[in-house]
């Protein structure tokens, strides 16, 4: 898809050296993500039956918050692809890529930690209005589709830090397909994020 | 993705140390081995408990000596309580279905051979492999911890219907902690699995070696590879199902507990929940569940037949779709495990529909290995004989399961032990039958020793005679209309049956029993067996081209080569009737 909206970029990167591993390594989070989706639909589906279950339901108003969050996440998600893009597919990478790189990545990192911040947030705002957990049914798949999201967020920043970390410690001998990895599954969190707020935010 | 391509230098160093060689091992066969040893342990586990469970069926007062020691609430003075009958019973459901069913003819087997036959070195994440394992062993402690703890564990049965299960010590013993205990369990359980499946499917994809096209594949490999899709998006919704259950266990939520709802005489303080939505969620998980269990069998089988056969299946290509379609429909009958449950009919023809339609691959499937073995001058061995048994339960079992599928037949039928009986032909015993055959043949690979083939066919006759003494007559028991999980009968119009009851009992007793004999091989051919040869069954496949055992990089410095489709028997090669998939001469078709 990009190759043909960005030719030049394309036609800059050096010719892709492909193993089997980092081919499984795209495959397996490919995987993982077909995995992560059926949990959530499984989440979602249960959330629709216990609405219609019975008459109980009341609709939470989301926290002002939840927006900025969202818009912190989509441009960490634009963040880490200019860092893609600043560290170019070959073996061996200079210096200056490794520190533009490295650069992208901690802005994406930040953006990250501010998400998980504001999520708790957002949590505070609703505790302070007496919604809790058990509160009410809505409020329940509130925190659980929240919380859930928010524990595999927090392995995406996790596979950031190894990254980062590899960067600094390996410099220009970091394996790639960790990277790629780390960034589908990042933009996918993102994706993630907004089906269930347009989930949450919809009233039925 | 189709491209395979030959791997670099190794995917891990070799293993230094006890520790990293036999415990925390990254090595896939070591691993298999782990998965094989842990579903032995369940299996015993849970056979020890049906035991005890038909022996109190039948001898309701008679006193079993030392149960005390296992509770002393549950079984005073050596007698089972009514209650703990269910508690043994939902401990036999879920060691068997989660610890055995799942773990040995996918876990293990897959975990040894998958690699190995698709000419890898090891799997594709070697590190979540050893993770996976380990988490399911923690799954194992937490589960068996509900033995020990004062609350026992659960009554529930292993399908824990909600709202029982979820609103705790009201619903009875084992349903505070030790119902706790079976939520965690399982939902530790489910990311072992996932992590599991996970690998096997990026292994399958990727690391084939050269000429290993997806059709060149052994028929197990192909059913590991689709078990592990369908374990891959089944364990991902028990999962979710899990954590809301202990949610509202603990937590104070009301998913699945209604409002109004009175148990024990006490008022439950949750509103709202449908307990119609555990059995969804839980039947949409434990529907593939089943497949999960059988379809490894059917791989497994299917690859030992045509070696015994010495000729290819009439056709592999169609047991591999007719697998496929039964991955896919299986995502589509959940239903049928709900036609009582007070769900719409209307719902119950439309899951009856496709219900009935899983019977057509089957039934291709049990034609082709019939139509194949027509005229086949097949070698007896241990392993066959299993094999060939695997059929037989598959299709006595499998022809109830037309009645079970309808409706009206089945609101009858429901919470019988004609289900019992069901379902421990089709799915227990028939996929037990698959991993047997598995370790008779595969034993010589994975340890270096054949096991006692005398030992094995005498094994194999008392528990192919043994099994269908216990599980036939249940459907009699079911159309009688004899109810399941009673733990005793009294002399109303279930008084005649006692007598089956009893032979039954005997049976379970002298099958079990049997079983000893099958240990003591294993034990027994590891210090004592006959030496293994590189190929002693004269297969084709790739596991046959290393040495028995293998070494820890499978093919040492080799990368294999594969020239042909897996099933080359019945031609003229070099070493016999039989071309291996990694020999360069030419094959005749």
């Amino acid at each position: 898809m990009s190759s043909t909206t960005y030719p030049s970029v394309r036609a800059a990167a050096a010719p892709r050296v492909r193993s089997a591993h980092a081919e499984a390594s795209r495959s397996g989070i490919w995987v993982g993500i077909c995995t992560i989706t059926m949990s959530f639909m499984a989440f979602i589906s249960a959330l629709y039956v216990r609405q219609g279950a019975s008459a109980d339901w009341v609709h939470i108003v989301l926290p002002r918050i939840l927006y900025f969050n969202t818009l912190a996440l989509l441009v960490s998600s634009a963040t880490l692809e200019m860092s893609r893009r600043a560290l170019p597919a070959t073996p061996e990478i200079d210096g200056s890529a490794v520190r533009r790189g490295l650069g992208w990545l901690t802005v994406t990192l930040a953006l990250g930690l501010f998400f998980v911040a504001g999520q708790y947030e957002a949590w505070r705002q609703l505790a302070a209005q007496g919604l809790y957990l058990a509160t009410n049914a809505n409020s329940s798949f509130y925190y659980v589709l929240t919380a859930m999201h928010g524990l595999h967020l927090l392995a995406g920043i996790g596979a950031l830090l190894f990254v980062i970390s590899r960067l600094v410690v390996a410099g220009n001998r970091f394996r790639r397909s960790t990277f790629e990895a780390t960034a589908i599954y990042w933009h996918f969190m993102g994706v993630l994020w907004l089906y269930l707020l347009l989930v949450l935010r919809t009233k039925l | 993705m189709q491209e395979a391509s030959a791997q670099p230098a190794h995917v891990h160093a070799p293993p230094e140390g006890f520790l990293r060689k036999n415990v925390f091992s990254l090595d896939h066969k070591v691993i298999g081995k782990q998965y094989y040893a842990l579903g032995l342990l369940a299996v015993c586990m849970g056979m020890g408990l049906s035991w005890l469970m038909r022996f109190h069926l039948v001898w309701p007062t008679t006193r079993i000596p030392g149960l005390e020691l296992l509770s002393k609430v549950g079984a005073p003075g050596g007698i089972i309580t009514p209650e703990y009958y269910l508690s043994l019973l939902t401990m036999h459901g879920t060691l068997m279905v989660f610890f055995v069913l799942t773990n040995a003819p996918f876990a293990a087997f897959g975990n040894y051979f998958l690699p190995i036959q698709i000419g890898a070195e090891d799997m594709a994440f070697p590190r979540f492999n050893m993770m996976s394992f380990w988490t399911t062993f923690v799954a194992f402690l937490v589960l068996v911890l509900a033995f020990v703890i004062p609350d026992g564990p659960p009554i529930s049965g292993w399908t824990s219907y909600a709202p029982l299960s979820a609103v705790g010590q009201d619903a009875g013993p084992g349903m505070g902690w030790g119902m706790n205990l079976w939520g965690i369990s399982i939902a530790i359980f489910c990311i072992g699995s996932l992590l599991g499946a996970l690998n096997f499917i990026a292994t399958t994809l990727d690391l084939r070696a050269k000429g290993m096209t997806l059709m060149r594949m052994p028929i197990c490999t192909w059913a590991w590879f689709i078990t592990s899709c369908i374990a891959l998006l089944a364990f991902a919704v028990l999962l979710p199902a899990c954590i809301l259950l202990i949610l509202d266990r603990t937590a104070g939520t009301s998913f699945f507990i209604p409002s109004g709802l009175v148990v024990s005489d006490r008022l439950q303080p949750h509103s709202g929940g449908s307990p119609l939505l555990w059995q969804h969620l839980f039947w949409f998980f434990g529907h593939p569940e089943v497949y999960i269990a059988i379809l490894p069998s059917m791989g497994i089988v299917s690859h030992i037949l045509i070696n015994s056969m010495r000729k290819p299946l009439l056709s592999a290509r169609v047991i591999i779709y007719s697998m496929m379609s039964i991955g896919f429909l299986s995502w589509m009958v959940w239903g049928h495990h709900m036609f009582v449950s007070g769900m719409n009919p209307f719902s119950s023809l439309l899951f009856s529909f496709p219900t009935l339609t899983i019977t057509i691959p089957a039934t291709i499937m049990t034609m082709i290995w019939l139509g194949s073995l027509y005229g086949a001058n097949i070698r007896i061995t241990s392993a066959s004989l299993f094999a060939l048994g695997f059929i037989s339960m598959f299709v006595s079992g499998g022809v109830s399961g037309f009645f079970l599928a309808q409706p009206s037949i089945d609101i009858v039928l429901h919470a019988t032990y004609f289900v019992v009986g069901h379902f421990h032909m089709v799915m227990g015993v028939a996929s037990i039958f698959g991993v047997f055959a598995g370790t008779y043949f595969w034993y010589g690979k994975m340890t270096g020793r054949m096991m006692n083939e005398k030992l094995g066919q005498l094994h194999f006759w008392l528990t192919f005679i043994g099994t269908y003494c216990i599980f036939m007559p249940f459907h009699y028991l079911g159309l009688v209309g004899n109810i399941r999980r009673y733990s005793a009968f009294v002399n109303d119009f279930t008084g005649p049956l006692m007598p089956l009851h009893k032979f039954i009992t005997i049976a379970a007793l002298c099958t079990g029993a049997a079983q000893f004999i099958f240990i003591f091989n294993l034990i027994y051919s590891h210090f004592k067996g006959k030496p293994a040869s590189e190929n002693p069954w004269e297969g084709t496949t790739l596991e046959w081209s290393i040495p028995s055992p293998p070494p820890w990089n499978n093919f040492g410095d080799k990368h294999p080569i594969v020239y042909h489709d897996p099933y080359q028997y019945g031609v003229k090669g070099s070493k016999g009737d039989y071309i291996m998939q990694d020999s360069p001469e030419p094959s005749a078709g």
